[in-house]
């Protein structure tokens, strides 16, 4: 199929009125309100429900909350999250009740994408995507967060259930060691 | 009455009075026999519904029922709805308009593992009212249990996370505080109990009463309160413990070496033997990672049925030791660069072994390597006319598994040919040839030579000695040419069990470093001496075997299956 080009008219030709009329959009957007920032001297405002870095949180009592049960890393879409459970001779877990926990928790933020399906599987609210999202590192080694890494920019999460500490008050009013 | 006593025989039309009779499972009509065994003493026991369903191919959910065990009936979540044929003032089955007979509902639910079928019975398992029970028992199950699922070793494979999944609520109704009982009970050496979790459905007193014959654990206390305990002061501890772990429907008993160590949903399982005995059970390979985090039993009639013992179970670390041999090597002279790999070293092998007299070469073959490799050896040996042997390993056995026989394939050391009889009489000879001179050359694959009698000062005298092995022992430190080979779960292969059962075993990890598989290496020396055999791979060879052999006859690597068959003369 041959389209024909169409002819310009001569008011086109002269191409003086697209030039002037370009100008016009530049001056008009020159007088308006700027929307460009001066990263990283300046910062965007993170919106709430943002998905940023996956962090680990503690508690309000400094309590690791994570209990290795590896469903963030079964559900982990790129196997970014790898955990090393304690073992039978694994460290003690911070709250003696809970049993478990991991004696590495590592995040490979090179593969995170960041779908938050970790933070939506964990059934002990041990895991937040957070607000970070600009993630710097020099090495590849060096954007594999660890444990204590991701426990520090994790800081306190307020839980609210507390459901560990339930259940040992339960058990010991029942005269049972939790 | 009058018309069966006036003709006293059997019309054609009634049926004979067979050992089988017919139930109706949803519907579908099932022959099922009068009787099955005892899973205990054997003998002949009533047919039960749930044994009826299983035959109908209908899943009966249930937590105290286990086929290998005397039936307890405590769980409840077996109830189904049944009906029986009506039967008329006169005995005889009403007949509905249509002609078949008239069939009365039971008002009531039975247990199916406990009811025994009777002729005409129909079965229901999928009515609303057997939904309604279902939910109901498992609602009650839930009440006292902790759902620590996150922290359980259990998780992924427990009875109760399946069933509350297809049966139960998803809401709670139950506002009390639960009944807390002791967590954390260290019963035995190899066992954890988390009484919590426990739902009493009594499968492990009952194993470890009625199949060990260690009468060991029991409930105490009543109702809610109720606990499962070993005797006090006693500790859990016997020979097969850990199969508790594996009949209990729930994480209260974990075993302790398999305690925090991986979620069995990442566990890769591959079927395989265990080899610590010549008893071959079967079992079942987790690794993750090639790495191997547990053993666990698979089920074969004819073997294991559905058990294995601890001591098989738990010895599987010695295959993840960081001290395996992983590289090959070859004789150096000084300043030499390091071995050169496979192809040249075992071309330079196959050189030697043909040029050496017949005679002057001495095979000792572990009773651990599989039938194939045994065959290789043998195939070599013929070749040569070497003298060949394997290494006799004895333990104490007991009456339910364990084997005195602590070797996996002794019985294909011998029908290969490879060992003597009685296995180990020729291993003196072979250190009388080696001291008089006439053995220069020996072949050891997976033994430890100088606690045999053949010492440092006798293998200094061995021109070339030739050593396989996994982990490093004085042997392989004196070896001129050092083949790493493969643990069983790195290779595939066939063992010949005690009763002469050939079973195969397929790979779980990879191999280290340089590692092949036995049957590889052999297979390609055997090439090099003996001259083309015609196969190349593993299932080819073990053909080839079963051709060559006579006690192998009649086998094929594909006719063994899962199971493994049974060779027809005893070894």
């Amino acid at each position: 199929m041959i389209i024909e080009r169409q002819k310009m008219s001569w008011w086109e030709r002269l191409y003086l009125p697209a030039i002037i009329g370009g100008f016009k959009v530049s001056l008009r957007h020159f007088f308006r309100k700027k929307v460009t920032m001066q990263y990283p001297e300046q910062r965007w405002v993170v919106p709430p429900g943002y998905r940023g870095a996956p962090y680990l949180v503690r508690d309000q009592d400094g309590n690791t909350k994570c209990v290795s049960c590896q469903l963030c890393e079964f559900v982990c879409p790129p196997k970014a999250i790898k955990i090393t459970p304690p073992g039978p001779a694994g460290p003690p877990a911070d709250r003696p009740n809970a049993e478990k926990m991991p004696r590495e928790f590592e995040i490979n933020m090179l593969r995170c994408i960041f779908c938050g399906y970790c933070q939506e599987v964990c059934p002990e609210e041990a895991i937040f995507l957070m607000k970070d999202y600009s993630l710097i590192g020099a090495s590849r080694e060096e954007m594999i967060y660890n444990k204590e890494k991701l426990l520090a920019l994790g800081g306190v999460h307020q839980d609210k259930i507390k459901k560990w500490q339930q259940k040992a008050q339960e058990a010991r009013a029942q005269g049972q060691k939790p | 009455m009058t018309m069966s006593t006036a003709n006293p025989t059997p019309s054609p039309s009634t049926p004979p009075p067979a050992d089988t009779l017919q139930v109706r499972v949803n519907g579908k009509a099932v022959e099922v026999p009068r009787t099955m065994p005892d899973p205990v003493s054997g003998k002949p026991v009533p047919t039960t519904m749930i044994q009826a369903c299983f035959t109908a191919g209908v899943m009966v959910p249930h937590y105290c029922y286990h086929p290998k065990l005397p039936v307890a009936g405590n769980c409840r979540m077996c109830l189904v709805e049944f009906g029986t044929p009506a039967l008329g003032p006169d005995r005889k089955p009403i007949l509905n308009p249509d002609g078949a007979p008239r069939i009365t509902k039971s008002p009531r639910p039975a247990i199916a593992c406990a009811t025994p079928v009777s002729p005409g019975m129909e079965i229901y398992t999928d009515t609303p009212a057997v939904k309604q029970m279902r939910e109901s028992v498992l609602e009650f199950l839930l009440i006292n249990h902790p759902l620590d699922c996150p922290i359980c070793d259990k998780a992924g494979e427990c009875k109760l996370q399946e069933y509350s999944e297809d049966h139960g609520e998803a809401q709670s109704r139950f506002v009390e505080p639960k009944v807390h009982k002791p967590k954390r009970v260290d019963l035995g050496p190899r066992i954890v109990l988390d009484d919590e979790r426990c739902i009493l459905c009594t499968r492990c007193i009952r194993f470890t009463r009625d199949i060990v014959g260690d009468d060991a654990l029991g409930l105490v206390n009543r109702g809610s309160y109720s606990t499962l305990t070993a005797y006090p002061g006693r500790p859990f501890d016997n020979n097969y413990t850990l199969n508790t772990v594996d009949i209990c429907p729930v994480g209260a008993l974990t075993s302790k070496d398999f305690r925090f160590q991986m979620r069995v949903w990442f566990l890769k399982e591959t079927p395989s033997l265990c080899t610590s005995c010549a008893t071959g059970c079967n079992i079942v390979i987790g690794s993750r990672e090639d790495r191997i985090y547990r053993y666990e039993p698979r089920e074969n009639e004819a073997v294991n049925a559905c058990w294995m013992c601890d001591y098989g179970r738990l010895n599987y670390a010695w295959i993840g030791r960081a001290d395996r041999l992983t590289e090959i090597r070859g004789p150096q002279a000084a300043g030499q660069a390091p071995a050169p790999g496979w192809t040249p070293i075992l071309r330079e092998i196959s050189g030697k072994l043909r040029q050496a007299a017949a005679g002057s070469v001495a095979i000792i073959a572990s009773a651990r390597q599989t039938n194939e490799e045994l065959y290789l050896l043998a195939k070599l040996a013929k070749k040569l006319g070497a003298l060949t042997d394997s290494v006799p390993r004895m333990g104490e056995g007991d009456r339910l598994l364990l084997n005195a026989d602590r070797n996996p394939n002794s019985a294909g050391a011998r029908l290969t040919g490879i060992a003597a009889t009685p296995m180990g009489a020729n291993l003196p000879k072979i250190a009388e040839g080696i001291r008089a001179g006439t053995i220069k050359t020996l072949l050891v694959v997976g033994e430890e030579v100088t606690r045999l009698g053949l010492g440092a000062d006798l293998l200094a005298r061995l021109e070339t000695l030739i050593v396989s092995d996994i982990l490093p022992n004085e042997t392989t430190r004196r070896a001129h040419y050092l083949l790493p080979g493969c643990a069983h779960a790195e290779k595939r292969g066939t063992f010949t069990n005690a009763r002469g059962r050939v079973q195969k075993f397929m790979k779980a990890v990879e191999p280290r470093g340089d590692a092949r598989p036995e049957w590889e290496f052999l297979h390609e020396l055997a090439l090099q001496v003996a001259g083309p055999d015609g196969c190349q791979s593993l299932e080819g060879l073990f053909n080839q075997m079963a051709r060559d052999l006579p006690a192998f006859a009649g086998l094929t690597w594909a006719g063994l299956g899962n199971q493994g068959a049974t060779l027809r003369s005893e070894p």
